[in-house]
């Protein structure tokens, strides 16, 4: 399980539009920093920077590939996020199926055992 | 044919909140809020099994009751039902005895939609940012006790 901290500056790295479309490009293959830059008018430097905020929030990774350094994303991480909030909605979800089961059961006609 | 369950936890509050429709009649959901023995048969994660102490849904009632985890772990909760109105609302405290004095303030708000269909709207206030974080953050911890015990039970 992961901290506070790293939870923290994880969704404070997504709360951006640019990084979010950055990962998404990202969902489909790595990219250099040119190609990630491409369908944004902002400079390539500014692009940079997005890219140091999600790697610094470990959602990415740069391999040593000399020149081009693709970024990659990094999917677990990702999923470990999402599982944050997953898990609460699973017991809920469970626990209002179990409702349903009820009160489907209760709609059959019956006589009231009291 | 599964409703969708809406939650929302708003980052930097300390509130949860959850909308839920069901096939049922108004009447039959507030009532299976009400009689702890259908109470009993769906509240807290599945597969756990559920010890009431006492559990009086009425204005003023309270309850107590402990989740039986299938691994021997105990999970007790209690709270005051401040105002239960019949098929309509309700407001109790909830406390989870492994959390002393954490309490938080949860609203019920039982919606008629029509023949055979409601809603279920619920707000659950804690007394802080950090303590509704922590309870998300158990329930992630259930979650994943619970998915692990289905995993054994694929490999067995």
């Amino acid at each position: 399980m992961q901290s506070d901290a790293d939870l923290d500056s994880a969704f404070a790295a997504l709360a951006d539009p640019v990084r979010r479309a950055i990962i998404a490009r990202l969902s489909r293959g790595p990219a250099t920093v040119n190609e990630l830059a491409e369908p944004f008018e902002i400079s390539k430097q500014a692009v940079s920077k997005h890219i140091q905020v999600l790697e610094h929030a470990g959602l990415v990774t740069r391999t040593r590939d000399a020149q081009r350094r693709p970024v990659h994303l990094d999917p677990g991480r990702l999923e470990a996020l999402t599982a944050w909030i997953d898990r609460y909605r699973l017991i809920h979800e469970q626990q209002f199926r179990a409702l349903d089961a009820l009160l489907a059961e209760q709609s059959q006609p019956k006589e009231d055992p009291s | 044919m599964t409703n969708a369950l809406v939650i929302t936890a708003p980052e930097g509050t300390p509130w949860i909140e959850f909308t839920r429709e069901f096939d049922a009649p108004v009447g039959a959901l507030f009532n299976a809020h009400r009689d702890p023995d259908l109470v009993r048969r769906w509240l807290g994660p599945n597969g756990y099994e559920m010890a009431i102490d006492h559990y009086d849904f009425v204005s003023g009632g309270g309850y107590r009751y402990v989740h039986h985890a299938p691994d021997g772990g105990e999970y007790a909760f209690h709270g005051m039902f401040h105002t239960v109105r019949e098929g309509e609302f309700a407001i109790q405290t909830f406390e989870f005895e492994g959390a002393p004095d954490q309490v938080a303030i949860e609203y019920l708000w039982f919606e008629d939609l029509g023949p055979g269909r409601s809603r279920l709207r619920g707000k659950s206030i804690g007394p802080s940012v950090e303590s509704r974080d922590a309870m998300v953050a158990s329930g992630m911890e259930k979650g994943m006790r619970e998915g692990y015990e289905r995993l054994e039970a694929l490999c067995a």
